[in-house]
């Protein structure tokens, strides 16, 4: 009972393409993948080290654009790439990290927000070698040997690949002893720290991984659309990843998944709504947040215990 | 377990050299000196305000010491921070009981373990067989804790459904998982009624039975005269009295300071 979740989500995923006629369903589902990605990571960061990071799409960021400058201006491999852009990401996110989390309070949100500002305005000036505000353009796509994951099906599957692989492990790491001690943290810092957890330094190892996973998603990201420009990676997609965790539901992994998934494809579905869709979108989410104030995911899963065992 | 040769047998285990603590100029424990003897059960008492909790919290690195040195197994602890001297042996519980309420019985016991298991982020990722056999091994212990806390029939509820009796064994039984040298306890019997707090008092001698050192903050002056081999007074952050149960109670300083408004 406790693992079928998983390969049913699974087989949901792989079965999914064969009813979907539309290329531009792919696309949105594709692009929900990497969101995916970033929201799982962004929740461990947010629901189980109690810490609000306003920089995801910073990281987003800097994956992409790592990834369009090694690749096409120093004309590195595709593959090896996206691993070293991760490594300089969490290397970025340590330096950010470390003065801020040793502090009690909030001062990751303020220096999160400061620094997306930051990389965005860097984006921008640094013609030279972004692109500046017109974008870069021309990154290569993903490909193995000679197979080239050149159509939206094929990026479909690796880009859920990735996003069922980040979700396995973080459903084994929040059961795990570093799971164990991040609830903790989060829960109670000091009973923690008596307990003998170093919550200093776990905080910064839950930041550096989620900045990692969203640099991840950013380098997918870039070798599938080939073309990258500052707009996506404002301030404005670091507060749709807060939204979307928590939609889904703070410290719920699974969570992540459906509120990131739901928030991805809404617009899409608002469409039919034309000029309205931003009003929908907005009262959707405030709804949300005032009926379900612990996320969508946890309350729905309370409402189907409740329901079962009124039938038994 | 203790062999004849330790150096510890009978030496302090924790000693206290005038410690000094203060909060914005106030002196909360001045100049304060003890030394706690292996095994035993050591009651601090005091009116309130006198620093009994303070002390605990100087004890485990949540509070600085400003003066002083404290020395656990003649090493100073000074200056560690709470998770290095959880570590090395020293665990508490707290006046109310600071449990991980997101978790379960079972699960709060399994992290009180954390200091000496040693898995980490990547290995708990990719589920390493070496994982697997650590998590199999601290859970199987958990339970062995829990039962012996009475506490194994409610290893699966959630924490914060338990009674308050349950949830102060559920703290000491996290504190003591991580088999430590010294137990710290603030208030175990706080908001309990008459009878929970015998079966408190059971709880506590049955760890000192085991050969546990304990150090107790507690304000019922019954259950500490009745379990305590030795007692240390504060009253405004400074010790005016050490010693037996039954010398404190003869003690005037310390009768006039805090019992004599009962006796």
């Amino acid at each position: 009972m406790k693992h079928l979740p998983l390969p049913v989500f699974s087989l949901f995923v792989i079965a999914l393409p064969l009813i979907l006629s539309n290329n531009y369903y792919l696309m949105a589902l594709n692009i929900a993948a990497l969101n995916v990605v970033i929201v799982i990571g962004l929740n461990l960061l947010m629901g189980y080290a109690g810490q609000i990071s306003l920089g995801h799409a910073a990281f987003f960021g800097l994956g992409a654009y790592l990834s369009a400058i090694l690749t096409t201006t120093c004309g590195f491999p595709v593959w090896p790439t996206i691993p070293a852009a991760m490594a300089i990401t969490a290397v970025v996110a340590y330096l950010i990290g470390i003065p801020t989390l040793k502090l009690e309070g909030h001062y990751l949100v303020m220096a999160t927000l400061g620094f997306n500002v930051i990389v965005y305005i860097v984006m921008i000036q640094l013609s030279a070698v972004t692109g500046g505000p017109s974008g870069f353009a021309g990154i290569p796509r993903l490909q193995i040997g000679g197979f080239a994951f050149d159509s939206d099906l094929k990026i479909y599957y690796l880009f859920w690949a990735v996003a069922i692989l980040v979700l396995i492990l973080s459903l084994n790491l929040i059961h795990s002893r570093a799971g164990r001690a991040m609830a903790a943290l989060s829960h109670n810092e000091i009973a923690a720290r008596c307990t003998g957890i170093d919550t200093e330094t776990y905080k910064v190892k839950i930041f550096v991984i989620s900045a990692a996973l969203a640099s991840l998603a950013g380098s997918l990201y870039a070798h599938y659309i080939s073309f990258i420009s500052p707009g996506s990676f404002s301030i404005f997609f670091s507060l749709q990843a807060v939204t979307m965790v928590l939609v889904g539901g703070m410290g719920s992994v699974w969570g992540s998944l459906f509120g990131a998934i739901l928030l991805s494809l809404l617009p899409e579905v608002l469409h039919s709504v034309k000029e309205y869709n931003v009003l929908v979108y907005g009262f959707i989410l405030m709804a949300v947040l005032m009926f379900f104030p612990r996320g969508l995911f946890p309350a729905g899963r309370s409402f189907c215990i409740a329901m079962i065992r009124k039938k038994t | 377990m203790i062999s004849p040769a330790d150096p510890h047998m009978d030496t302090a285990v924790l000693e206290a050299k005038n410690i000094t603590v203060r909060f914005e100029g106030l002196e909360a424990l001045s100049r304060l000196s003890f030394a706690i003897s292996p095994r035993r059960i050591v009651s601090i008492i005091g009116p309130n305000g006198a620093g009994k909790t303070t002390l605990l919290n100087a004890i485990t690195g949540v509070y600085p010491i400003h003066a002083g040195e404290i020395l656990f197994q003649g090493k100073s602890i000074s200056g560690l921070k709470p998770f290095q001297i959880a570590a090395l042996g020293i665990t508490r519980s707290f006046q109310q009981a600071q449990l991980f309420m997101n978790m379960t019985v079972l699960e709060n016991v399994m992290v009180g373990m954390h200091s000496r298991t040693t898995s980490g982020f990547f290995k708990g990722m990719l589920r390493l067989p070496s994982e697997r056999k650590e998590e199999r091994i601290i859970s199987a212990q958990s339970r062995d804790i829990l039962d012996e806390f009475g506490l194994i029939s409610k290893a699966a509820d959630m924490a914060g459904h338990i009674s308050i009796l349950d949830q102060r064994r559920l703290e000491i039984a996290r504190a003591m998982a991580a088999r430590p040298k010294i137990l710290l306890l603030d208030e175990p019997a706080a908001g309990l009624t008459i009878r929970e707090m015998e079966a408190m008092a059971d709880l506590i001698l049955g760890l000192r039975e085991k050969g546990q050192t304990i150090i107790l903050v507690e304000h019922n002056m019954r259950l500490v005269m009745a379990i305590s081999d030795h007692l240390i007074v504060l009253h405004h952050g400074v010790k005016i009295g050490e010693g037996r149960p039954e010398d404190i109670q003869k003690n005037r300083q310390v009768i006039e300071a805090y019992l004599g408004k009962k006796v």
